[in-house]
């Protein structure tokens, strides 16, 4: 029967179909889980109690990446403390007090391409802007509010669809109860929208802890003898690390245990940030259901 | 003009519009005090909007504009210098689905008065438990106040959104469908609610359950293509209306 054939193909075709999603899906998971494993097969040996809490010494060839790991976590939750505030300010103007218009879409439009603009871009900004006419000089300061610039559109797109996703009835019960605007985004619509806003900066997190061009003229130095005390010292970074012990130093191949290492941290770093956010969002979201 | 001390709001002329569209046209109305005021009509006859535009909530909709007046105590609500904020702290609103907020709720009844700086706490315990008593939700949630009130059913939220609304002290109370997402027998609980409310209260309602309207209101009012056609004592209205397009409407003729 034609019609049990036809069937028969369109079935064949249909698994077919599946089948091609199904191995994209699992080629993208084979080179994550390939990329991990790589990664810690070829950094565990170097993680040892010392590589993680002395500094380098030797030339880079022995010693640990501790100030680095301190810049890093500086840096990341500088960017954070940055763009957090002023993403989230600029997001609550776009999606709650902001006409809809010409001017908005080209507000979003430029937002959108400035989250396309390479890193390194961002990181000659931070140069001519923080390090040259604010004069902070290379530093914590100036490499935070170049990271905090990079991530800003990350944290702008997540927090206004946050803030879009919570519910125009919760406003109207607020303003029809004599709240204005603003009581109502402060009280009412911010705390709906936490969980998403949240989300957004894990995203930014991530971003801002792997950068390294951004801070390469801005906050990074390859070594220095002392942690940083004060908003204005430049810091060692795991980006730029890995970056100069990898490309840049005298002893490329005699560490390439320990640049393995310092990317192990890397990752772990940023994926252990992400699961403390992942948490705390995910315990806010439990109070919530509509 | 007949102000005999019993009308509370007062419209005059009254003209609304969405951008072009002309929504509500010349609407003239007394409202009293102490009673229920029913607006009945097809989907898309204004009466929704006209309710709104008694606490000025239509205009947080883009592109909308107003013509006439709306007296409240004698005061022109649209008058330049009235604020909006103030205007809908005395006329209280529930809403055709209950919109509690992601809160527990003490906090959704409290949430009114501290917005206007009520903040002792045994001063919000009174207000709580009074407008949870006037709404008729007191004994189901006395022991579960501090926990999150979109645990309760849809009829105990829309009274705990009727309590929110009532912690204010508003003079009069506008809901609208109150009861179109409810099972019948939360609507019978609505609507007994209603009637316990004029006692201290204005409360006018929009529905489109005429049953409903012949059961819990004064006096009604037949809106029909964005005109009042009529409006009077329900009972008249529903027994005897003077005009062709409220009986055919009441006689279920179209709707």
């Amino acid at each position: 029967m034609s019609g049990s054939n036809s069937m028969f193909l369109r079935r064949c075709r249909q698994q077919a179909a599946f089948w091609v999603f199904r191995l994209a899906m699992l080629a993208v998971l084979g080179a994550l889980g390939g990329v991990l494993l790589y990664i810690l097969i070829q950094g565990a040996g170097a993680i040892s109690w010392e590589f993680l809490t002395e500094p380098p010494r030797d030339s880079m060839t022995k010693g640990g990446i501790f100030p680095a790991i301190l810049g890093t976590i500086y840096l990341t939750l500088g960017a954070v403390a940055v763009a957090l505030p002023l993403g989230v300010a600029a997001a609550i103007y776009l999606s709650e007090y902001a006409a809809e218009g010409k001017v908005l879409r080209l507000v979003r439009l430029g937002i959108a391409n400035l989250a396309g603009v390479p890193s390194v871009v961002f990181g000659l900004f931070g140069l001519a802007l923080f390090v040259g006419y604010f004069k902070l000089g290379i530093s914590l300061a100036a490499g935070s509010l170049t990271l905090g610039v990079l991530i800003l559109p990350t944290v702008i797109g997540a927090a206004e669809e946050a803030l879009r996703q919570v519910p125009s009835t919760f406003r109207e019960a607020s303003l029809g109860l004599g709240a204005t605007r603003w009581q109502t985004i402060r009280k009412v619509v911010l705390p709906a929208a936490l969980p998403g806003i949240l989300t957004g900066s894990i995203l930014g997190l991530g971003r801002a802890a792997g950068e390294t061009a951004p801070i390469m003229f801005t906050a990074a130095t390859f070594y220095t003898l002392h942690l940083p005390k004060s908003p204005l010292d430049e810091v060692m970074a795991l980006p730029y690390h890995i970056y100069v012990l990898a490309t840049a130093g005298t002893h490329i191949e005699q560490t390439r245990h320990l640049q393995y290492g310092t990317v192990l941290v890397l990752i772990s770093l940023v994926l252990g940030l992400s699961l403390v956010a992942i948490i705390i969002r995910s315990r806010m979201r439990k109070h919530k259901k509509w | 003009m007949n102000h005999n001390g019993n009308t509370i709001i007062e419209v005059r002329d009254l003209d609304f519009f969405y951008g072009d569209f002309q929504a509500l046209s010349n609407i003239a109305m007394e409202i009293e005090r102490n009673r229920v005021t029913a607006l009945i009509g097809p989907s898309g006859c204004g009466k929704s909007t006209f309710l709104r535009l008694l606490n000025r909530m239509n205009e947080l909709i883009p592109g909308t504009r107003v013509k006439g007046q709306v007296l409240f105590d004698g005061v022109d609500l649209y008058a330049p210098g009235v604020d909006p904020v103030e205007v809908r702290r005395r006329v209280g609103m529930v809403f055709q689905k209950p919109n509690p907020f992601p809160k527990t709720i003490y906090n959704n009844v409290a949430y009114g008065p501290r917005l206007h700086g009520k903040k002792e706490r045994a001063e919000l315990d009174g207000v709580v438990e009074r407008s949870l008593k006037a709404s008729a939700l007191w004994d189901e949630v006395k022991d579960i106040l501090h926990q999150s009130a979109l645990g309760l059913s849809g009829g105990q939220q829309q009274r705990l959104c009727i309590a929110r609304a009532i912690a204010m002290s508003p003079e009069v109370l506008l809901m609208d469908e109150p009861t179109s997402a409810l099972d019948p027998i939360a609507t019978s609980r609505i609507e007994e609610l209603i009637k316990q409310l004029k006692e201290d209260y204005t409360v006018i309602i929009v529905t489109h359950n005429m049953q409903q309207a012949a059961r819990v209101s004064d006096e009604t009012a037949f809106f029909y293509l964005g005109r009042l056609v009529e409006m009077g004592p329900t009972e008249g209205l529903f027994t005897r209306p003077q005009k062709e397009q409220t009986e055919d409407y009441i006689t279920g003729r179209f709707g």
